[in-house]
């Protein structure tokens, strides 16, 4: 059996109970050991949890934050990790409150799949619409509802078809977009109880009306589609750094970010095109080693190894330039345009300088044109003049120097970008590469509001 | 089907028979991305090298990234005066074997000078932070690569791939950036500085995987040996010049092995007979004790130890 490495990611309002689903799947997974189990047994029995003091509060095995300890919330992002037979899973606990939906985008935007915590008792709210359309944006995978509390209303199946309803609705709405590809995957809905374990790692006797699975096992078996198609995409190769010991050496090292590649291969040097032939692959043996018994040709380094590439002839490439495959290059581009998830504390308003930061490249941009932002409560694009944090919306940008990019919703990885404040250097928004579906219509104004639908 | 439920102890001898290394190499490629990253973008780089396992990988997969060229940064030790002979050893053999220059920053030195004091308890890990600061400041590394993993501590677990530290090296937890893919923003204002952790997403079961797959040389203490100890604390203390038993504590011969080799003084052994690598991976993922629990006396110290010192600078 071959272990493979699967990212999760976790989202939820405040009081979902995001932390003790947490806490109750490692735990009950056998992911913590016993002198952490010790400390949470501890300080929860401090803190007089549970009628007799025995039971534990599971929530204080992710909230590891004084801040978070004392007021019982969730403030950043937390990395866990835990095995099963099946899967290593590397899980980012995201905090549910409204002011730090940025780490959700953080958490979000390397996941294959995310859980998304709902309280039975309140039903789909406006951060669960929120947390799917951020899901839907950054377009993870997989989307699991855990509908969590069920104890809390007796396990009655009612108000868990109600949220099962809604959240169908919500995701129907904005799976509909306008550039024809498909949205993500139907969310999976389960009824849990992260408190008592309901369905979490077995299934519960108490919910007989659920005829799925457990969390667990669905989370052990859901296809790692991401990295499967990866390697069949075209090459996407970013170049990092030149490798030059001596001057019989230079070498292009950089992660392959799709695709494959050998010696022989003839590859474009973008931007600017120029054609040539690769040389040598030099692979890490180990990488060499996994691919060949994951059924790889293993002859051909492929996405996601870091390789270091030598090209035929000479030419000037450097950090910034990508290594392409022939016969489906990335487009060039020196005016994007992007959805995007806005992070500043300011807002965003047309004539902003940002830099824009792609694959191994940063250029400086200006903003000529925000077309929308997406309303949550219809989810349409509404038009706006400027972004404020938390907000979902269309952006037009020029560029300093053209990038090679492509649409993300087609390659995550070649199509995404970072606007970063030139002054203070922090992280304003995660931007998502949005090319028209074809070339030709470039010229005209079509690709508004394309959440809307 | 899910066999999570099994007890530890049974599923370690699966989790060690996996021949699948797809997940191991998925590990590696990111962490020669992040570092390959930071050189790129970063003036002056260093790396934090102790000799400890988590650095040993940390420098194997730097040598990787650059290869066939040099690794092209200095390394930084900070060395406590409490360290273990065999690592100082083999720290420095490894820093000849690749030719990298070696920085130190000593505790001693600013104890002897009047500038740190000596704690009442005699640990010392925590004191690292003013020589880390210092020497980062006296050559202005402006990245400094740290082996620190999320799954030792919970304020680890909260930790950045790169991490912006302000002109006092300070950790703020709230208001840490964004990080989105693997687009990694290092950009910093003159005096601050980033720590980039390249084995973030790694586990100490995966570095025993990738110790063993790759055949990395570590120093002698991470295997079974026989020691001269004592027990304080509910740890096993080995006997030395910086680590010595009242008259209270009866010393004894003992099979162990570290798990971690910090500082001497805060330092505990496990009771182990793994004397090579497969021996020593049946027993990690059998373990039911985590390395800092079993091992660290300094994370003890109050329920968010980590956290405060991170905030204060410290890795």
């Amino acid at each position: 059996m071959t272990a493979t490495l699967f990212r999760l990611a976790t989202a939820g309002s405040v009081d979902d109970g995001k932390s003790t689903l947490v806490g109750r799947l490692l735990h009950d997974a056998q992911a913590i050991l016993s002198d952490q189990l010790d400390a949470v047994a501890r300080s929860s029995k401090d803190r007089g949890f549970g009628e007799d003091g025995a039971e534990l509060d599971l929530a204080l095995l992710t909230d590891g934050l004084r801040a978070e300890r004392e007021q019982g919330i969730t403030i950043d992002v937390a990395y866990r990790y835990f095995a099963t037979d099946r899967r290593s899973f590397v899980l980012a606990d995201c905090p549910g409150h409204v002011q730090y939906t940025r780490n959700t985008v953080t958490g979000t935007s390397t996941a294959d799949a995310v859980v998304l915590l709902v309280d039975v008792r309140h039903g789909v709210v406006e951060q669960t619409r929120r947390h799917l359309a951020v899901a839907h944006l950054l377009r993870v995978e997989h989307v699991i509802i855990a509908v969590n509390k069920i104890d809390a209303v007796d396990h009655r199946e009612e108000p868990f078809r109600q949220v099962e309803a809604d959240v169908a609705r919500i995701a129907a709405e904005l799976g509909a977009d306008s550039s024809g590809v498909s949205g993500a995957c139907a969310p999976i809905v389960i009824p849990v109880s992260a408190l008592r374990g309901d369905n979490v790692v077995a299934p519960s006797a108490n919910t007989p009306w659920y005829e799925g699975e457990a969390l667990l096992p669905i989370l052990e078996q859901l296809p790692d589609a991401d990295h499967a198609r990866r390697r069949t995409e075209p090459l996407r190769l970013p170049v990092q750094t030149v490798i030059r010991p001596h001057s019989e050496f230079r070498g292009y090292a950089g992660q392959i970010v799709s695709g494959s590649l050998a010696a022989g291969d003839e590859v474009l040097i973008q931007p600017g095109g120029h054609r040539t032939a690769v040389t040598a692959v030099h692979r890490t043996a180990l990488q060499a080693r996994a691919a060949a018994e994951q059924g790889g040709a293993s002859l051909r380094a492929e996405a996601p190894e870091s390789v270091v590439v030598e090209l035929a002839g000479q030419f000037d490439v450097a950090r910034g330039h990508l290594l392409a495959a022939c016969e489906a290059p990335a487009t060039e581009r020196d005016e994007l345009t992007l959805a995007l998830a806005w992070l500043g504390d300011g807002a965003l308003t047309p004539g902003a300088r940002v830099l824009v930061k792609h694959g191994t490249q940063t250029v400086k941009g200006l903003v000529e044109e925000i077309t929308d932002r997406l309303d949550l409560a219809t989810l349409t694009g509404q038009p706006t003049r400027e972004l404020v944090l938390n907000d979902i919306g269309t952006v037009t940008l020029r560029l300093a120097g053209a990038l090679s990019v492509d649409d993300y919703a087609t390659a995550k990885r070649t199509g995404a970008v970072l606007l970063i404040d030139p002054d203070s250097g922090d992280t304003l928004a995660a931007g998502m590469v949005r090319l028209p579906v074809f070339e030709e219509s470039e010229d005209q104004d079509d690709d508004a509001a394309w959440l809307a639908g | 089907m899910s066999t999570a439920t099994a007890a530890p102890a049974q599923r370690a001898a699966d989790v060690v028979d996996l021949t699948g290394q797809s997940a191991l190499a998925r590990l590696e490629a990111e962490s020669i991305h992040i570092i390959r990253e930071v050189v790129a973008e970063f003036d002056r780089p260093a790396m934090l090298f102790s000799g400890g396992k988590d650095s040993v990988v940390m420098l194997h997969l730097a040598a990787k990234a650059f290869w066939p060229g040099k690794i092209p940064f200095p390394v930084v030790h900070i060395d406590t005066g409490h360290n273990f002979e065999e690592v100082l050893d083999f720290r420095d053999r490894t820093v000849e074997r690749l030719g990298l220059k070696l920085v130190v920053g000593s505790v001693q030195e600013l104890i002897d000078s009047g500038e740190l004091a000596e704690r009442a308890d005699g640990t010392r890990n925590p004191l690292q932070t003013v020589p880390l600061l210092r020497t980062i400041a006296q050559h202005r590394f402006d990245a400094v690569f740290g082996g620190a993993r999320r799954d030792e501590d919970r304020a680890r677990a909260k930790e950045r791939i790169l991490s912006l530290r302000d002109e006092f090296g300070q950790w703020d937890p709230r208001s840490q950036r964004p990080e989105l893919w693997n687009l990694y923003n290092g950009r910093h204002r003159p005096g601050q500085h980033v720590r980039a952790f390249p084995i973030s997403n790694w586990t100490e079961l995966d570095v025993w995987r990738y110790i063993a797959a790759e055949e990395i040389e570590l120093p002698p203490l991470y295997y079974a040996h026989e020691r001269e100890v004592f027990h304080r604390d509910g740890m096993i203390r080995a006997v030395g010049p910086h680590s010595l038993p009242t008259p209270e504590e009866p010393t004894e011969q003992l099979r162990v092995r570290y798990r971690t080799v910090g500082d001497m003084s805060c330092t505990g052994a496990v009771l182990s007979d793994a004397a090579d690598n497969a021996a020593v991976l049946r027993e990690v993922a059998a373990a039911t004790i985590t390395e800092r629990g079993a091992t660290r006396a300094d994370d003890r110290l109050s329920e968010a130890a980590m956290e405060d010192r991170k905030k204060d600078g410290y890795f």
